[in-house]
């Protein structure tokens, strides 16, 4: 059990890549924090400074009271659940769950009795005996974590573990991976690139870009106010759409608008808060023509092209609406759902 | 199973093109080794006049000769040593090679080079290396207060035919176990390291065994190579000496058949190297196909 903390992490491998840059991050006992960023922002390679994999350019890395910068990984007390599990192919299950506590010179007896309630806390007693070769890849990913676990340590490090599972087994080890967590109260740091992921499993999220924190929180806070127009536009699928303040307010009433503060020159709407209804009071009102529904069974998006807008607006509806494409269609949104943008410096303005 | 048949305009034409292979293989293999099996159960009297069948007798004289007992106890050491120094300073190198960046092909370059030399110039070269009148090693080590002499102690040629054997083979081990552990996931071992394995832990517990498949596979290349293709080495270092200590089987085939001129069990003895090679052979095709260990 320990707090995590990171002080003006910086990272630049041999080559000059500066895969991260300025990292400033407080993580309590206990918490999962979620890195979440698109591919190539540096989030692996936090992960790894954290665990000790990779060297630290510059700043201070606390985990517990202790500045760990140049510890070994193996002095860090942490555990690390790899994207391909990396389990030792020519030991049987048992030994690799055992190998690190070998390694620590643990009785023969506290090895036996800490592997077998790992493995029965993760349901992969009847393995034990089993190459790794001879499991599934959900049956793998539950060894990995056993590994991780066994050695009871002070933070969880997970660098993609679900991205080799198919859909449906990945939201199952979903939700046992962040059970599991929060039984245990490990500090966890969880590596995706998946949202709804990052949404489902944090305690706090943290949107990494070009190796640089965009915007720290806990979910519905990031969902809800969204820093940046990154931010916006990476967490919520389909993304926000974004249109300029001009056009809204040539189309709108001002006093729907008033609210919002004058460096605002882009305006956010989520997808969803954007209804096929007639207008009410305090309500903005958007017609436009419908090019494409894509029906997704218990929702539908709607892609629709409004007059003087360049880009096209993608709407998403609790059901699937009888109408026909090319028909118009007005929406309404509510004006407390307008995000307001600096397009110079994509920072939220408020 | 359904396999694609290749037609051919001509009749005569898949024939032709197999000829090549065919022809070498019952010049060179088929029909020496046939003539040895019929020399084999045959004798000469010593003036080459009479020719007998002795049935096996050839092989009984052989397994009650001691100068060949003691020709397959040198062989046998001789192997297990050559594979043994070729193998082991091929893992350290390429263990070494592996950890670098940009040096690791200029290097692997340099240390393939000695694949490339005929084994006879290889034991020219150790010959002059450890020749005691006027070799650099057999100085040094003077300075050490050996006296190192390959013509008169066994040991010493046993040593020299070894290192100049082994040496030639460095290089093939090298690469394969270069192949060999660059193929290991680079997360296996930072698992292990996060596991709390040392540097030389994680080496014996996870690489070494994850490199198994290779080793087996180059201890058979390698004993194979130091039954067989070492005749240039012995040849051009020590010729069987002294007092037979580097005698191995080849190379007293070679002697019996050639300066001897004792057909009949020369031929005997190459069956049994046949047979050797043949049993090697299996082996190596049975656990390859298996792959060791895991
Ligand atoms: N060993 C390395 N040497 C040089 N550059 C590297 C190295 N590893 C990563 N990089 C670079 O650092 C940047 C960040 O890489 P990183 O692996 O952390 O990205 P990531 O966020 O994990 O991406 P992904 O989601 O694709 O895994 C990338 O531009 C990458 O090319
Ligand atoms: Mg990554």
């Amino acid at each position: 059990m320990a707090s995590i903390t990171m002080d003006n992490l910086h990272k630049v491998y041999t080559g000059g890549v500066r895969a991260v840059t300025g990292i400033n991050l407080d993580i309590a006992d206990g918490e999962m924090i979620v890195l979440v960023g698109p591919s190539g922002c540096g989030k692996s390679t936090l992960l790894r400074m954290v665990a000790g994999l990779e060297t630290i350019s510059e700043g201070t890395l606390h985990i517990g009271e202790r500045v760990v910068n140049n510890l070994e990984p193996a002095d860090r007390d942490i555990a690390m659940v790899f994207q391909n599990y990396a389990l030792y192919p020519h030991m049987t299950v048992f030994n690799n769950l055992a190998y690190g506590l070998k390694n620590r010179g643990f009785s023969k007896a506290e090895i036996d009795r800490r592997v077998r309630d790992a493995a029965e806390m993760l349901e992969i007693g009847a393995f034990l005996d089993r190459k790794p070769r001879q499991l599934s890849g959900g049956q793998r990913q539950r060894v990995a974590m056993g590994r991780a676990l066994v050695r009871e340590p002070a933070a969880f490090l997970f660098d993609e573990p679900l991205s080799n599972l198919d859909a449906k087994l990945r939201v199952q080890m979903r939700v046992e991976i962040r059970q599991l967590q929060k039984r245990l109260a490990t500090t966890s740091l969880y590596v995706t690139h998946d949202q709804l992921e990052a949404l489902t499993m944090a305690d706090r999220l943290v949107v990494l870009n070009g190796g640089q924190i965009e915007q720290v929180g806990t979910p519905m806070d990031v969902y809800s106010r969204p820093a940046t127009t990154f931010v916006a536009g990476f967490i919520g699928s389909p993304a926000m759409n974004m249109l300029p303040a001009d056009y809204l307010r040539s189309t709108q009433a001002s006093d729907n608008l008033a609210h919002l503060p004058q460096a605002a020159d882009l305006i956010g709407i989520r997808p969803e808060d954007l209804a096929l209804e007639t207008p009410g009071d305090g309500d903005l009102s958007l017609t436009g023509k419908l090019l494409l529904l894509e029906p997704a069974g218990a929702e539908s998006h709607l892609h629709l092209k409004f007059d003087g807008l360049h880009e096209n607006m993608i709407i998403r509806l609790p059901h699937v609406p009888s109408v026909i494409e090319g028909q118009a269609l007005s929406f309404t949104v509510r004006r407390d759902n307008l995000h307001p943008f600096d397009g110079a410096t994509g920072k939220r303005v408020s | 199973m359904q396999t694609k048949r290749m037609t051919f305009s001509s009749k005569w034409l898949p024939y032709a093109l197999l000829a090549p292979q065919v022809i070498i293989t019952v010049i060179f293999f088929i029909w020496p080794a046939s003539q040895a099996l019929y020399q084999s159960v045959l004798r000469q009297d010593i003036f080459g006049l009479r020719t007998e069948f002795v049935g096996l007798d050839n092989f009984v004289r052989l397994l009650n000769d001691p100068l060949y007992l003691n020709s397959l106890n040198v062989t046998f050491w001789f192997s297990v040593g050559t594979t043994f120094l070729s193998m082991s300073v091929a893992l350290l190198f390429a263990v070494m090679v592996n950890r670098m960046i940009r040096s690791r092909d200029t290097y692997t370059t340099f240390l393939v080079w000695p694949y490339a030399v005929a084994p006879a110039i290889a034991g020219v070269l150790w010959w002059f290396i450890f020749n005691p009148s006027i070799g650099i090693m057999p100085y040094m080590l003077k300075g050490f207060g050996y006296d190192w002499n390959h013509r008169s102690s066994s040991t010493d040629a046993m040593i020299l035919v070894i290192i100049a054997a082994a040496w030639k083979q460095i290089s093939y081990n090298f690469l394969f176990f270069l192949a060999g552990l660059q193929s290991i996931p680079q997360s296996l071992i930072e698992a292990a390291a996060i596991d709390g394995a040392s540097r030389m832990k994680r080496f014996w517990t996870i690489v070494f065994p994850l490199l198994s498949p290779i080793t087996f596979f180059l201890m058979v290349v390698n004993v194979v190579y130091a039954m067989f293709d070492t005749f240039g080495v012995i040849h051009a270092t020590t010729e069987g000496g002294p007092a037979q200590a580097t005698n191995i089987l080849v190379y007293k085939v070679y002697r019996d058949g050639f300066v001897n001129l004792n057909l009949g069990s020369s031929a005997a003895q190459s069956v049994i190297l046949m047979g050797i090679v043949i049993i090697l052979t299996v082996i190596q095709f049975r656990y390859i196909e298996r792959r060791v260990n895991y």
